[in-house]
């Protein structure tokens, strides 16, 4: 190619140097589709895959819930919108939302409360901060499936670490799983246990972003580090706080392995279904049974809903309730 | 389904050297207090002990499960060895597929998020910040909810109780082409290409001896949290696997189905032993992994 540093490539009319000018011409030419196509090559593969593995599957889903669609009776019929309209009466379904929904509010707001406050801490300056911060986020690469075990345990109904507690300091044990509100507790305490920490370490991130002048004039003006964390901490981050409120519900309203783990790998949920979340339910319908990949397919596209709605009320509650940036 | 995904924020530079002590005036506000360090130490008990304890009872007889207080016993390897003869939950077979599973996972999405990522961060093409914006957009898509269509996909394709069924879907990440693309922008200059362009350098070439080299660093953090995040996965591999072709997941669950109150040590060695891998990871790339958290790589 061109010998002269900084030169462009030389126009196509520009008159060639004697040598070679034909093979010149053909690598130019390649150049310029090389410059302005193959960065299409190189973002094509995510597109493709997925748009074929991950957003058609979700959209077809609306498709499949428009069908009488099972396994086992071989039926295969359009059905309208019959499947969404028995949905409306399927108690175990509307059970399930109601399990699904306390799980979510049992886990999340206080798991998010505590993170800020576990990531407040660690923003200081302080000695074995790497250990500190590994000690909080360890939970997070314990898999689901070992945090259910572990903790089925722990919250047994005899002879569990939890009851022996109460036990040794004058308290009735607790049915775990029979009672449905401490079925939920204990479930929403496995999902804190694995997540505070996490949020915590992103919560931490964004607080290192703040530069630190706002607080030394701040505290010269006599704020107490109490007001400084509401007044200048929280209000910056909080783009972050909001974008782990819409996280934190995509993936409560789609938990599934911490209470099947809980019900010892059933997906039943608990005797009467006290545990049961939309997840289970759905799997329960859908690949179990008769194979209902119709019905199935309308529970999805229905929780599918419910997570945009309740994403964006807990937006709206957060954004109210966090008053932002001032500047 | 699910994607990894990620904080819409511009920083994903190398981690914060630490603070000096003492040069800002206000620096003793910053200071941890004892009762700080009292604090987070009490979090990191409450973290590691479920796990410690997980450990301790993996180590104990059957009968001696619920004693109190939590002391280790000498059975481990027994536990393990009556574990691993357990043929329904074929559990070394499914270590050995979690690790070729996670790994293919891990090489894949490192190689498409930095190819993706470079072609964002430093070729100009029409249309490329609509295209980045779909990506992050993909980020918030909850995939979970296709799983019927897919799983009907994977019948279609013959696919069901084969490991392609784990690792395809799972090939690219949005999560990685957005950390990618904002290492590139912070980490190499415009004036490299260009100087590698004006050399010959064909964009491929550019990619593979320039990019790629300079990239390691937040390769290394994506390839870690992707690795954990597959070998952790449960739902798909649990709706579309079968039990004779497991994964460390599945075979868990199928030792607690088959061991629940009747041989709770074996399963907890189950438990230890599909945890130990990750853990050995986490506490020799520690630092690395809490940095790609902080930038902000977000639950599934």
């Amino acid at each position: 190619m061109s010998s002269t540093v900084g030169a462009v490539p030389p126009p196509p009319a520009a008159s060639p140097p004697s040598s070679a000018p034909l093979h010149r011409r053909r690598s130019y030419r390649l150049g310029r589709w090389d410059l302005k196509y193959s960065p299409y090559l190189y973002v094509a593969p995510f597109f493709v895959l997925f748009g074929v593995f991950g957003l058609f599957p979700v959209l077809y889903t609306v498709y499949v819930s428009l069908f009488d669609y099972e396994l086992l009776s071989g039926t295969k019929e359009f059905a309208g919108l019959e499947n969404y309209r028995v949905l409306m009466q399927d108690a175990q379904f509307w059970n399930a939302a109601y399990n699904t929904l306390g799980i979510f509010v049992l886990s999340t707001v206080p798991q998010l409360i505590v993170a800020l406050m576990l990531a407040n801490l660690l923003n200081r300056q302080m000695k074995a901060r790497t250990l500190l911060r590994m000690g909080v986020v360890i939970p997070n690469i314990t898999s689901v499936a070992a945090v259910g075990i572990i903790f089925a345990l722990i919250f047994a109904d005899r002879y569990g670490l939890i009851n022996w507690l109460l036990g040794t300091v004058g308290f009735d044990p607790i049915a775990w799983r029979d009672n449905r509100f401490a079925s939920w507790f204990a479930i929403a305490f496995m999902v804190d246990w694995r997540w505070t920490g996490y949020n915590a370490l992103i919560y931490l991130g964004a607080m290192q972003a703040i530069p630190k002048d706002l607080y030394e004039s701040a505290s010269l003006d006599g704020a107490s580090t109490w007001r400084q964390f509401w007044t200048i901490t929280v209000p910056l981050i909080r783009p972050t706080i909001l974008f782990t409120v819409i996280i934190s519900t995509i993936g409560g309203f789609q938990i599934f392995t911490e209470p099947l783990m809980y019900g010892n790998g059933l997906v039943r949920g608990g005797v009467d279904h006290q545990f049961q979340t939309l997840a289970m339910y759905i799997y329960e319908k859908t690949f179990t049974g008769n194979s209902e990949y119709g019905y199935g397919s309308a529970m999805s596209w229905l929780l599918f809903m419910m997570i945009i709605i309740f994403a964006l009320i807990n937006f709206v509650l957060v954004r109210r309730s966090v008053k932002g940036d001032k500047k | 389904m699910t994607t990894t995904q990620t904080l819409p924020r511009s920083v994903a530079a190398p981690p914060v050297p630490p603070r000096r002590r003492g040069r800002l005036p206000g620096a003793q506000l910053w200071q941890a207090s004892p009762l700080t360090y009292l604090a987070l130490i009490l979090g990191g008990v409450l973290s590691v002990f479920p796990i410690i304890w997980s450990f301790i009872i993996a180590s104990r007889d059957n009968s001696a499960v619920y004693e109190m207080p939590p002391t280790p016993g000498d059975q481990l390897f027994t536990n393990i060895d009556r574990m691993l003869a357990n043929e329904d939950a074929a559990f070394v077979y499914g270590l050995v597929n979690s690790a070729v599973v996670s790994t293919v996972v891990t090489i894949s999405v490192i190689f498409f998020s930095s190819l993706a990522g470079f072609a964002f961060a430093k070729l100009k093409f029409r249309g490329s910040n609509a295209l980045l914006l779909i990506i992050i957009m993909t980020m918030m898509v909850p995939t979970q909810l296709g799983v019927i269509p897919l799983y009907l996909m994977m019948v279609e394709l013959g696919w069901t109780g084969t490991l392609q069924a784990v690792i395809v879907p799972f090939l690219v990440q949005g999560f990685g082409v957005f950390m990618m693309r904002q290492y590139a922008m912070s980490a190499i200059s415009d004036e490299l290409i260009e100087a590698a362009r004006l050399d010959g350098c064909s964009t491929w070439r550019i990619y593979w001896n320039v990019v790629l080299p300079a990239l390691r660093p937040a390769a290394a953090v994506l390839g870690l949290l992707t690795f954990m995040q597959t070998w952790n996965e449960f739902l798909w591999p649990f709706i579309v696997l079968t039990p004779d072709t497991p994964t460390v997941q599945y075979s868990l669950k199928i030792l607690s189905s088959g061991l629940y109150q009747t041989d709770y040590v074996a399963l907890f060695a189950g438990t230890a032993l599909a945890t130990l891998p990750l853990l050995i990871v986490f506490i020799i790339f520690g630092r690395q992994i809490i940095g790609g958290i902080m930038e902000g790589a977000v639950k599934s």
